[in-house]
């Protein structure tokens, strides 16, 4: 493979978020290398969108440390996180359901879009430039995700999976040098799953982005996958390669249920 | 002298009657005019003639330096791309022969070809195709390079036998700077009577067989046919159907060549409907299964439109079936239906030619199986002028066309131009003319087989002429059976009959030395479907649906319907249908049931289902079935169901026999 795995971009380091008395996460550490595949396992409840939500920032953690590209921070910022080129999708699609494939796609261009309200409202000068410029990249997540066919069909008309690889795509489209991805087979069938995987794969294959991701279906998190971490009941159980973590006792029987 | 001269002229014209030199002539005549149009990251992309000769030309010299010469076949597959049409016309300048094969066949599939042929050099359309290739690499050792269109995904690919087509294009590019009279003389050497390419027949009988079509052929074909509809270089044309069958030769490649038309590209193959909406083509060619989904696309819309809507849609298409098609043959019709059908056209028929993408239609066409009556006269009615063909790869699928005015629902026309017809005893259709095949690939024996003494090639189909010389074809020849009780049992016919409601996906008839016909069902998932919801039926899938007693009723009615008018036709009124079952899985090229082009393979769906068959005649009232199922990936699964078997009314002879 030509991708090489890099520096350590992200390090959370002891993370603790409650909720009143909840406690979602407890001493959290670990870290995310540049260009890898990082998957968060564990069982319902175990903290995993939580984790997520406090790498882009939408929960501070009570304590902890994030070091991002060497920046030692107590929290993130959702937009810092956006301008540093995070990216993502979510558990429940997160799309506007009323609008087109491609006018869903545009709004992950919003980051980039350079000229002001006045100049778009008449689509003039630098304003239609842009706008080119941007179709063109929307065109090219297009064309990467094979989603031509429904180029022009409002959102909430799609299939579940489809409207899976549209989020990715909104995601794609910001040009992230991180995607971080909940769920992204959750209710998928094996082909819909085949085919992300295959999108998520070519992802990080060909643009080099790093992808952090939750996921449930075991199978697909050890084929994909560079490394695991496994929550429980918001703490760390396990850390590691598919196959260390595969054979840990304590994620067999948190994860697994029995041990075999 | 003069005329010695006119003749010598004559010769040397003849001698450049290849598609290399088409090619180039419009690239000199016409080079401005847009030859090719591919749309690319949602915009149409265009290449006039003389961009398109300069591609060929690189990519021809690019083959050259890796070694690929005359007489040797190239194969292409792929998805209809500019680069893969070009690359034919590139193995054709230098004297080689383009092999398209199907795109969609699974890599097993492709080394009978592969091996048949004696491939060397393959051009590919991307990765996916790539991966099939090596997968077989092993069993094809003559296979050395291979050429891939779409570089994406293939930048890890190491092989030193990989090449990308724009490197191979730059490397042919100066190849020809350097050598400015090489490939000129490649194309100079290259004879109308040499083979152009070499398509595989179907395999609906035994192992495929490589049909060599000559230049002569091909451009005869493609010019009689050009002349016969007036097509021109302004027309347009969307290519969307496997470059490996022999109407997309003719359509997107031969006629395309003759006439100086353009050649659209699709985006991809989920998006012809779009696509053919935006080009808005002037010649459209679909086999009757793509008119048939379209049909019942607007029919199933129909049916959920508001109540003004659709009976509007319904009054206006009673309208269309009075007088649409005696309106589009020219016949009289009375001034009222003129002014109705006049407004029909504005608010009904032209808007929906307008989403069909049909509104620039001049000429349409299908072939490839029997279309129903009622769907041939829907299209002509709403003013499409949609004719039948008739033709097979070993004739350019060039034997029969339909004239403009002259129309018969149940015939596929007169010979085409320079095309002769003669009827055997046993009622075979047997053909002679410009454009029949030099050869099957390497077998002499099969040749022999197919060409009697007098030059005729046998096409196996059995039909007649009418009294004004129009052909009819009953069914394959050597299909047509006959009962225990000495009843003519044409099975493609009655087959037809059940696949003409839009219910009905696909059925096999059997009766063949037996003393009843009994026929399989498989139902269409998206009307009966479609059907259910709207009744409130639920289901959980195909298997369901196809078992459910309501689903059987319908098809039941549809039997009996067939039965009736199978009934009113003394030929073939004893082979009415008395049992019948919906099977439980859909036919499947990938499950060996349907050929590549979706033929049904009797002989062997009649084994593989030969308890369902026992049942059938031994009069049991169901019967469990296992089947194993391939799936797309390649994985198998099994299907199993208990199929429940109906007896169905007949109906008495009601027509005499004299008729």
């Amino acid at each position: 493979m030509a991708r090489q795995i890099g520096e350590i971009i992200l390090d959370l380091k002891n993370i603790s978020l409650r909720f009143g008395g909840v406690k979602a996460l407890t001493d959290i550490s670990f870290n995310v290398r540049e260009h890898e595949i990082r998957a968060i396992i564990g069982p319902n409840g175990a903290g995993k969108s939580s984790m997520l939500n406090v790498i882009n920032g939408v929960y501070h953690p009570q304590e902890g440390e994030i070091i991002f590209r060497g920046e030692h921070r107590k929290d993130m910022d959702t937009h810092e996180a956006a301008a540093a080129g995070f990216a993502r999708t979510f558990q429940n699609i997160a799309l506007f359901k009323g609008m087109s494939v491609l006018d869903n796609l545009m709004t992950g261009r919003n980051l980039k879009m350079k000229s002001n309200f006045l100049q778009h409202a008449l689509w003039w000068g630098p304003a239609r430039r842009e706008e080119l410029e941007h179709r063109r990249k929307v065109e090219e997540v297009i064309d990467f995700l094979e989603i031509e066919h429904i180029r022009k069909t409002p959102v909430g008309r799609l299939p579940y999976g489809l409207q899976k690889r549209v989020e990715l795509g909104r995601a794609l489209a910001a040009e992230p040098s991180i995607l971080l991805l909940d769920e992204p087979m959750a209710g998928m069938n094996v082909e819909e799953k085949q085919d992300m995987c295959r999108f998520i794969l070519d992802v990080n294959d060909q643009f080099g982005t790093t992808i952090v991701l939750i996921e449930h279906d075991m199978g697909v998190v050890m084929d994909i996958s560079d490394r695991v971490v496994v929550l429980d009941y918001g703490k760390k159980i396990g850390d590691g390669e598919p196959d260390e973590v595969k054979n840990n006792p304590e994620v067999i029987a948190a994860y697994l249920g029995t041990q075999h | 002298m003069t005329v010695a001269h006119t003749d010598a002229a004559r010769a040397a014209s003849d001698d450049r009657d290849t598609f290399p030199h088409l090619l180039l002539a419009h690239a000199r005549m016409r080079g401005d005019r847009p030859a090719v149009r591919e749309k690319d990251l949602g915009i149409w992309q265009s290449w006039t003639w003389a961009e398109a000769a300069r591609e060929v030309r690189g990519m021809a010299c690019g083959l050259a330096e890796l070694g690929f010469k005359r007489g040797d076949r190239l194969a292409i597959i792929g998805d209809n791309r500019p680069r893969l049409y070009w690359a034919m016309c590139a193995a054709q300048m230098l004297g080689g022969i383009p092999v398209p094969m199907y795109q969609d066949a699974v890599a097993q599939e492709m080394t009978f070809v592969l091996q048949d042929a004696g491939i060397h050099v393959a051009i590919v359309e991307d990765q996916e195709q790539v991966d099939k290739l090596l997968e077989v690499m092993e069993q094809c050792p003559e296979l050395q390079h291979i050429i891939y269109d779409d570089p994406r995904g293939m930048r890890h690919y190491s092989q030193p036998f990989l090449h990308g087509l724009d490197e191979v294009i730059a490397a042919g590019c100066i190849h020809d700077a350097n050598h400015d009279d090489f490939l000129d003389q490649e194309i100079a050497q290259g004879r109308p009577h040499d083979t152009a390419i070499m398509l595989y027949t179907s395999g609906t009988t035994g192992k495929p067989k490589g049909v060599c079509q000559t230049h002569h052929a091909l451009i005869s074909a493609a010019r009689g046919g050009c002349s016969f509809d007036g097509l021109n270089g302004d027309d347009e044309v969307l290519s969307y159907l496997p470059m490996a069958w022999v109407g997309d030769n003719l359509f997107s490649y031969a006629q395309a060549l003759v006439a100086g038309f353009t050649v659209n590209c699709p985006e991809s193959g989920d998006t012809v409907m779009t696509d053919m909406r935006e080009i808005g083509p002037t010649f459209y060619f679909a086999p009757p299964r793509v008119f048939e989904n379209m049909l019942t696309q607007v029919m199933i819309r129909m049916e959920d439109a508001g109540t003004i809507k659709r009976r509007m849609f319904h009054y206006f298409m009673d309208v269309a079936k009075r007088c649409g098609s005696d309106i589009l043959d020219g016949k009289p019709v009375g001034t009222q239906d003129r002014l109705l059908y006049a407004l029909g056209n504005l608010l009904v028929f032209g808007p929906l030619k307008n989403v069909l993408g049909m509104s620039r239609i001049r000429v349409a066409y299908t072939a490839g199986a029997a279309i129903g009556p009622d769907l041939f006269r829907f299209y002509r009615s709403i003013g499409i002028n949609l004719k039948q063909l008739y033709g097979q790869t070993e004739t350019c699928a060039y034997v029969c066309l339909q004239p403009d005015r002259q129309i018969k629902f149940d015939s596929v026309g007169l010979p085409a131009p320079g095309v002769e017809i003669k009827i055997a005893d046993n009622g075979e259709i047997l053909v002679k003319g410009p454009m029949l095949l030099k050869e099957y690939y390497q077998r002499p024996d099969a040749t022999a087989e197919s060409i009697n003494a007098d030059g005729y090639f046998m096409t196996g189909d059995a039909g007649f002429l009418d009294a004004e010389g129009h052909l009819k074809i009953i069914d394959r020849a050597k299909d047509v059976g006959k009962l225990t009780h000495g009843a003519m049992f044409a099975p493609n016919y009655i087959e037809n009959k059940l696949k003409f409601f839009s219910f009905v996906k696909e059925a096999v008839a059997f009766g063949h030395d037996r003393d009843m016909v009994c026929a399989f069902i498989n139902i269409d998932m998206g009307a009966v479907g479609n059907w259910a919801e709207r009744r409130s039926i639920a289901y959980a899938g195909y298997t369901d649906l196809a078992c459910k007693p309501e689903v059987y009723q319908l098809i039941q009615e549809c039997v009996e319907q067939v039965n009736a008018e199978l009934a009113a036709d003394a030929m073939v009124a004893d082979t009415q249908i008395h049992r019948f079952l919906v099977l439980h899985k859909e036919l499947d090229p990938d499950d060996d049931e349907l050929t590549r082009t979706r033929k049904v393979r009797r002989g062997f769906i009649a084994e593989k289902y030969a308890v369902l068959i026992d049942a059938l005649y031994g009069g049991k009232a169901s019967q469990f079935i296992e089947t194993e199922v391939k799936f797309e990936d390649g994985r198998k699964g099994k299907v199993a169901a208990d199929l429940v078997i109906r007896d169905v009314k007949t109906f008495p002879v009601t027509q005499g026999r004299a008729a």
